[in-house]
């Protein structure tokens, strides 16, 4: 029997470094107000992200969270691309997800704080954050449901003649679970019209990929099982996955059914709020901190031609729109006492006898 | 004695039956290096080292399946399943592999193995984090089912449960994790299948389980102040149950209350309350009064969630108004 934690101690495995930062993908064919737009969009993922640290700090925010610092571009860079129509289906790491589908920030964070004004008045939480009328369908805390759903949304997609495509994100943990392989092949068969992105950033709580994983590459390394094409991209290089995002949803809206995109990535802090992160190799973390999607970025504009006077007043629009979503959540009423007792069923009761 | 947290006796617990039986493992996610997400298998590795204790991929159906095939052929495996939510992704192998096997091969397969998991709310986590499975559990025969509420239980308990040469759904409560408890040195080894008087009492009987327990204990003391001499039961095992221990306490008291932190529907006060009402009828001054959760998902917001559990408060209020009545 293989023992991975025999080969090596907890926390001293093989270290995955990110790509060499190179201006390569500066000459890529995106126009300057997209790449505005993409960075617009991660600074208020960013400084959310770090907000929503700030008040479980404060103890505001109760229970867990798990945040994307660090993984801005993928839920960007696919925001960006999607139709205003189009399905999200996320994670319990759902925030930037839910952000990149222009759901306001205010309702967002007021759910975290367990607030009147939440998304979802507090029913749901950090972990299931939804807004259908964004075409945000749901974050999902149970590993590997949300993919089979997924295709569900897409077949009636399919059904209806909409055109719309559904986007499905997970982490590379959840290439482990049975569910995964269902959802692929049954996405292959019936050629849906459906995006799966695997946000690999190397651990799924505190275990290390690559110890609990038989490939490398825990989706691409799988797509061929599934007769789809192995695609792996810079998940930190919110342009190499906007491409990619295009790509995909175009392939699905055109009848040529599903997608599995690895995007390689890296969570700057823990699993969730509990977690300090220390499982993980010291030069591992500051290299990939190092390939920052936010810095990379920006240092991108600026050699497009984008002055640093803009990009100062984009961060502080961002910071002003936190500030003010901060303000409006704690600003906010408690959940009434009834609302926990509303829609059980659809006619917004709870009753189960007469 | 020594103070011990309860997610600290459930290492102590499992570390003590692995010393003595070479044959017992531990699997599941992120129990090995990280000592588990809850920190209840904590030292293990260090212990007993890789081939022992061991992490998992997201895999419940095989981490369960893997557990099942391994006590079946002279292993005793623990296996975590992290929260309890999650034994719906492997219901499978709990209810239809593990729970029949024996039955359906006429005592040809023995299941010798301990499923431990996460359970109950309190904590924020939402719906899909929070639920009391017990009931799910103990619907289904061929499986037992436990919930300590102590650390000293949660030793013994354990330790019981490994020993016990049937399957047993071991629930650790997330509320009581921080929770500290006087342990004695030395071995513990408790008994499934017996409940716990906490609290003598004249006037009532509670029952409660898990987290439930210090909230009915704290409940009783109010009532004492109030001139009510509360009877507090913890369960403690619910499959097999210590029907003996619950009926006497009804014959002493007179009335019944549950405390359970599970929807009101087929939960594992209604069977107890069924039981009573066969075999203790006559015994009964009053009508038994189940105290559980509203027929809705546990809501993630402190308030709400604060607000449809059985809380000291509400239980208190339960039992005084309906002695007065
Ligand atoms: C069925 C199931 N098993 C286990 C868990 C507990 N769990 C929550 S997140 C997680 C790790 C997921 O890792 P990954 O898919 O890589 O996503 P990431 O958190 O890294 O984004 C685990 C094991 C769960 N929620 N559901
Ligand atoms: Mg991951």
């Amino acid at each position: 029997m293989r023992l991975p934690l025999a080969e090596h101690r907890y926390g001293e495995h093989g270290v995955v470094l990110p790509p060499e930062r190179s201006d390569s993908n500066d000459a890529l064919g995106i126009d300057l107000d997209t790449r505005r737009q993409l960075y617009r969009s991660m600074r208020e993922m960013r400084t959310f992200e770090k907000r929503a640290y700030d008040l479980f700090m404060k103890q505001l925010v109760k229970g867990t969270s798990h945040l994307s610092l660090g993984m801005e571009a993928i839920a960007a860079g696919f925001g960006a691309a999607m139709r205003e129509d189009d399905y999200t289906f996320a994670t319990y790491r759902g925030h930037a997800h839910t952000l990149a589908r222009g759901v306001p920030m205010t309702p967002v964070l007021a759910e975290l704080l367990g607030r009147a004004n939440g998304l979802m008045g507090g029913k749901g939480g950090s972990m299931h954050l939804t807004s259908v009328e964004h075409g945000m369908m749901g974050s999902y805390a149970i590993i590997g449901a949300h993919l089979t759903i997924a295709n569900g949304a897409a077949w009636s997609a399919q059904y209806r003649g909409s055109g719309q495509v559904a986007v499905c994100f997970f982490g590379d943990g959840t290439t482990n679970i049975g569910a995964f392989h269902e959802a692929l092949n049954y996405a292959a068969v019936y050629r849906l019209p459906v995006v799966f992105v695997c946000e690999n950033n190397l651990y799924m709580e505190y275990t290390s990929i690559r110890d609990i994983t038989a490939v490398a590459h825990p989706a691409a390394d799988r797509a061929s099982a599934y007769g789809l094409e192995s695609i792996v991209v810079d998940g930190n290089d919110a342009d190499a996955v906007h491409l990619a995002a295009l790509e995909a949803l175009d392939r699905a809206r055109s009848g040529l059914g599903p997608s599995l995109v690895e995007a390689l990535t890296y969570r700057h802090g823990g699993h969730s709020r509990a977690d300090p992160g220390k499982y993980r190799p010291t030069g591992e973390v500051d290299a990939w901190k190092a390939y920052d999607p936010l810095t990379i970025y920006r240092e991108r504009l600026g050699r497009l031609g984008v002055s640093e006077a803009e990009l100062d007043a984009m961060d502080a629009t961002a910071l002003a729109l936190v500030d003010a979503a901060t303000e409006g959540a704690i600003a906010g009423e408690l959940p009434s006492p009834e609302s926990a007792f509303t829609d059980v069923w659809a006619d917004g009761g709870w009753s189960w006898r007469n | 004695m020594a103070q011990l947290s309860y997610r600290d006796a459930v290492a102590r617990g499992i570390a003590q039956e692995m010393r003595r039986d070479e044959r017992v493992v531990v699997v599941g996610e992120d129990i090995a290096g990280a000592g588990g997400v809850f920190k209840t298998t904590v030292g293990l590795l260090d212990e007993f080292g890789p081939k022992r204790v061991i992490d998992t991929p997201i895999s419940e159906q095989a981490i369960l399946g893997a557990a099942t095939g391994a006590a079946m052929t002279g292993l005793r495996p623990v296996a975590e399943i992290m929260f309890s939510d999650f034994f719906a992704v492997c219901w499978d192998i709990v209810v239809n592999q593990i729970a029949k096997t024996r039955y359906m091969t006429a005592g040809q397969v023995t299941m010798p193995l301990v499923i431990k998991t996460g359970n109950g709310g309190g904590l924020r986590f939402g719906a899909q984090h929070s639920q009391s499975i017990e009931n799910w559990a103990m619907a289904i025969p061929g499986l037992k089912v436990v919930t300590p509420s102590t650390a000293e239980d949660v030793i013994g308990l354990m330790a019981a449960a490994i020993r016990d040469d049937d399957p047993v759904i071991f629930c650790e409560h997330k509320g009581l994790y921080a929770a500290k408890g006087e342990v004695p040195d030395g071995e513990i080894v408790d008994t499934l299948g017996t409940a716990r008087i906490r609290r003598p009492g004249h006037d009532a009987t509670i029952l409660a389980l898990g987290m439930m327990v210090p909230r009915a204990l704290a409940a009783a003391e109010d009532l004492a102040t109030r001139g009510i001499d509360a009877e507090v039961i913890d369960v403690r095992s619910l499959v097999p149950l210590d029907t003996r221990t619950i009926l006497d306490s009804v014959a002493r008291t007179g009335r019944l209350f549950t405390v359970e932190e599970n929807p009101q529907l087929l939960g594992w006060g209604a069977e107890i309350a069924s039981l009573v009402a066969d075999e203790a009828f006559w015994d009964l001054d009053g009508p038994v009064q189940r105290i559980t959760t509203p027929h809705i998902p546990l809501p993630s917001a402190d308030s709400l969630e604060d607000l449809v559990m059985p809380s000291a408060e509400s239980v208190a209020r339960t039992v005084e108004k309906a002695l007065q009545s």
